[in-house]
């Protein structure tokens, strides 16, 4: 608990997110541009898909984002009910938006990839179902966040759904070990992936997450202001009563 | 650079994809632009967090010492 709890202070996470900020920047760009020379010129097609491989250096990496995304608003959730962890709602409403904008890349590009290999854009099976269930999960945390007005209200309601709502990334992961699926098992963990895919892979992995950490500590550094900003006002609605 | 019968598929996922991620990334600069001038608005107005105020009385009387 060391760090969160030198990170908890909102003046000290100000400080040190505006210091690692435009770190996080450059090694998502730096790796983005890597992988995507990797994407295309830099690697082969593969001997069963072809060229529609490709797909497979965003594919997976926005949907292994939007689960990320979610299980970092879990922990914050926690840490909103037991801790009353001051950066914990901050981080909920800050990431459901990036969680929201990653699951809906994750549905668009696995369908772009669903056509040309299995001949269809859509199937309700337990993988793609839950997913799209997660995409949902992230639009209705952001329209909590949006209608109640009292921060902390929302935090609270938030939290409980999130918690609730979590039940649904083991179904995602394990979905294609437990049902039968149109999608395919995750190769990469079981060594299945030839190694010439494994570079652009691994740079477009870390270029997302270095993305996303850089677009989380953007908006969480603008939630802490917003709520520096409502403090004030309300302060000068009070003064001039 | 010949990416077959399926270019509109690959094509398309990296479009959507440089959209969705440029947009949110404009959305949220945007967001936090216009939140750092209501808060340069507020204290070119002299309003202060009651935190600020507490913090600047009790250095007050330091100071003049």
């Amino acid at each position: 608990m060391g760090i969160t709890n030198t990170l908890a202070n909102p003046t000290r996470f100000m400080s040190y997110s505006g210091k690692i900020l435009p770190v996080t920047w450059a090694l998502a760009l730096v790796m983005i541009l890597a992988g995507l020379y990797y994407a295309f010129p830099g690697s082969p097609p593969d001997y069963q898909m072809g060229e529609v491989v490709r797909l497979m250096y965003i594919h997976p990496q926005a949907a292994w984002l939007a689960m990320l995304t979610y299980v970092l608003m879990a922990i914050a959730a926690l840490g909103t009910i037991i801790w009353r962890h001051p950066l914990a709602d901050v981080l909920q409403k800050a990431a459901a938006p990036i969680g929201a904008c990653f699951a809906l890349l994750g549905l668009i590009t696995g369908m772009l990839w669903g056509q040309p290999t299995w001949g269809t854009y859509w199937v309700w099976d337990a993988r793609l179902t839950s997913f799209l269930i997660l995409f949902i999960m992230f639009l209705g945390l952001i329209a909590i966040w949006a209608t109640v007005d009292d921060p902390g209200r929302a935090a609270r309601i938030a939290a409980i759904l999130t918690l609730v709502g979590a039940v649904n990334i083991p179904i995602i992961y394990f979905s294609v070990q437990i049902w039968s699926t149109l999608h395919q098992p995750q190769g990469l963990l079981q060594g299945q992936t030839d190694e010439h895919f494994l570079p652009p892979m691994f740079l477009m992995l870390g270029g997302y997450t270095f993305l996303f950490i850089s677009i989380l500590l953007l908006r969480m550094r603008t939630e802490i202001l917003g709520r520096r900003v409502r403090t004030m006002q309300l302060t000068s609605v009070t003064a001039e009563a | 650079m010949d990416l077959g019968d399926h270019a509109g598929f690959i094509i398309g996922g990296y479009l959507a994809s440089f959209v969705v991620i440029v947009g949110l990334i404009v959305f949220s600069i945007n967001q936090s632009r216009k939140v750092r001038a209501r808060l340069a608005e507020l204290e070119a107005r002299g309003v202060r967090r009651r935190s600020d105020a507490r913090s600047a009385g009790r250095a007050a009387p330091e100071a003049k010492v």
